[in-house]
């Protein structure tokens, strides 16, 4: 910018200040028809009866949310009490994502730092390396993890080989493999923001904390990771928040048991035995779940800037 | 300083976790394109190296409906990305070239929505929405949805490239008496252009590459390339699948490092 302004040119300029009108039109006309009102039609369609062949009567009702958070007997006929089987849900959902979050960040600090010290010009590279295969089919990734993980996969040929086990281990249709393909899904998320900061660090901050001293992981823990903060906060809300509505990875790693929103969500359309407003109304929670959390972050950012400004 | 007797930048276990995350990122795209190529009818011994399930996927039993579902998703990535990527570059003039105006923040907002809204609420928002309007699902609501949610991955690489464009190029060639229009196209438009072709391919893969809304919104008889891959997995993981998977992982990474290396050659120096 500095350089810019020196030199009598800026990239934010006001040149086609008059026909931004004209310019954002398309942009306003496909998101505002084909993404906010459907999220707003959909707020609507939480609030109606459903038909038994899938699909809405257009009458208010509070049955969706009710049926989310009221358990009233065999009869329907009894005062409220908590349901716990789609809280339940939510919740396996959250600590799923949230384990998978942990996992990507175990592996996912040491590389982003890794890649952010190595020399400057081939650090494009190794981002390069990983970012590839968040571009591979989401689906393709999920079969290969699943075939990966198999009884007779891969992995387990490879432990057995090596003497570490005697037989497979079952990890398909577990918790765990859950976790695992939500973290093989989104582990580049985390990598990305954390190189972003750690890129910017002053190095010269641990060097003075050494000259003092500290030891080496004490400068990691004391000196570096308060700085890099936000970049690690921002890597755990790109793995968690696309974790928790995710379909593909419960749908076929987890089986049956292992139910997870996306799926919850994703039966209410299937066929004619969903209940639509129910759907609606379970994706509104989630939604408003994931805007508090984007809501807290943006905050907590804009303060972070603060301070450092 | 030089009585120090430790790199301060490194860390012992760095190196192996980095490797670590590598062999995790690749390990089974690798085991999937190996056993692409196994000669067996299951897929769990290995018989050898051949590409018959590579000619299966063209002339199977299966192969007219990885026809049609590889024609509908190309068709649909192509015009999808065409379209988006020209909405973003207008959206991206306007945003970094249109000064400071009231509804900057708001535009913003609405071009990032479709990143922050999960996924599936969108698919099910966008089926809600083609439902209560009466549009019958099929080939248009894909490519509908499609435009709308690769609005943001084009604009990405297109805004990024503008924000490192001086506008001085532009003030040059208007001081020469160009109109408005000509340096929008003869100065700009030319100057984006690696940022234009990497908006275009992110936004083709992502099109390419989507399950979850298109599964909502595709209807019944329609099926993309995914969507149909989807519904033989469910079926089990078969050999013709592991060819398909390994051609599609193709074309994305063939499309990646293209767009890698177009935004890497700078025109403006």
């Amino acid at each position: 910018m500095a350089a810019g302004a020196a030199s009598g040119g800026s990239a934010q300029s006001d040149t086609y200040a008059e026909a931004r009108t004209w310019l954002l039109l398309p942009a306003w006309a496909v998101l505002g028809i084909f993404i906010l009102a459907p999220v707003l039609m959909m707020l609507v369609y939480s609030f109606l009866t459903k038909e038994f062949r899938g699909g809405v009567i257009w009458e208010f009702s509070f049955a969706a949310y009710d049926q989310f958070f009221c358990n009233r007997g065999l009869f329907g006929d009894e005062p409220c009490a908590i349901e716990w089987t789609f809280i339940n849900i939510f919740w396996r959902s959250i600590w799923q994502a949230g384990a998978a979050t942990l996992l990507s960040l175990v592996i996912g600090f040491p590389t982003a730092y890794f890649i952010a010290t190595r020399p400057e010009k081939v650090r494009p590279i190794w981002v390069f390396l990983i970012t590839i295969p968040y571009w591979v089919n989401l689906l393709i990734r999920t079969v290969s993890m699943k075939f990966m993980l198999r009884d007779q996969g891969p992995l387990n040929d490879f432990l057995i080989s090596t003497g570490l086990i005697d037989s497979p281990i079952h990890i398909v249709n577990t918790n765990f493999a859950v976790q695992l393909g939500l973290f093989y899904s989104y582990l580049p998320f985390m990598v990305l923001p954390i190189y972003a900061s750690v890129e910017r660090y002053n190095f010269s901050l641990s060097e003075a904390a050494a000259d003092l001293y500290a030891s080496k992981w004490v400068t990691l823990r004391r000196v570096l990771l308060p700085a890099v903060k936000p970049g690690v906060i921002a890597g755990c809300i790109l793995v968690f928040v696309p974790s928790l509505g995710s379909f593909l990875a419960p749908d076929l790693l987890g089986g049956a048991k292992n139910f997870m929103i996306g799926s919850l969500i994703e039966e209410q359309f299937k066929g004619n035995a969903g209940n639509w407003p129910f759907g609606a109304a379970a994706s509104m929670i989630l939604l408003t779940m994931v805007l508090i959390i984007l809501l807290i972050f943006a905050r907590q950012q804009a303060k972070a800037e603060k301070g450092a400004g | 300083m030089a009585s120090r007797k430790y790199d301060i930048k490194s860390f012992p276990g760095f190196l192996p976790i980095t490797a670590l995350c590598l062999v995790i990122l690749y390990a089974p795209l690798l085991v999937v394109t190996v056993y692409s190529l196994n000669d067996s009818n299951s897929i769990t011994n290995w018989e050898g190296v051949s590409f018959r399930w590579y000619v299966d996927v063209f002339t199977g039993p299966e192969s007219d409906k990885f026809k049609i579902a590889a024609w509908n998703s190309f068709t649909i990535a192509i015009v999808a990305a065409t379209v988006s990527t020209t909405i973003a570059t207008l959206a991206a003039t306007a945003m970094i070239r249109g000064g400071r105006f009231r509804l900057r923040t708001v535009s913003f907002g609405l071009i990032s929505l479709p990143l922050m809204v999960p996924e599936i609420v969108t698919a099910v928002a966008t089926l809600i929405f083609f439902n209560s309007i009466g549009f019958t699902r099929g080939y248009l609501t894909i490519l509908v949805a499609h435009i709308a949610f690769c609005i943001p991955f084009a604009y990405m690489p297109i805004s990024a490239r503008m924000q490192g464009i001086e506008d001085s190029y532009e003030q040059a060639a208007m001081d020469l008496y160009a109109s408005k229009r000509q340096a929008f196209t003869k100065i700009l438009l030319p100057l984006m252009l690696p940022g234009i072709i990497s908006g275009f391919i992110l936004a083709f893969i992502i099109s390419l590459d989507d399950f979850i809304i298109t599964n909502f919104v595709k209807g019944a008889g329609v099926e993309t390339l995914p969507t149909a891959i989807f519904g033989s997995v469910k079926q089990g993981i078969k050999p013709n699948i592991m060819a398909i998977s390994t051609m599609l992982l193709a074309v994305s990474i063939v499309m990646v490092t293209i767009s890698y290396f177009v935004s890497k050659s700078d025109n403006t120096k």
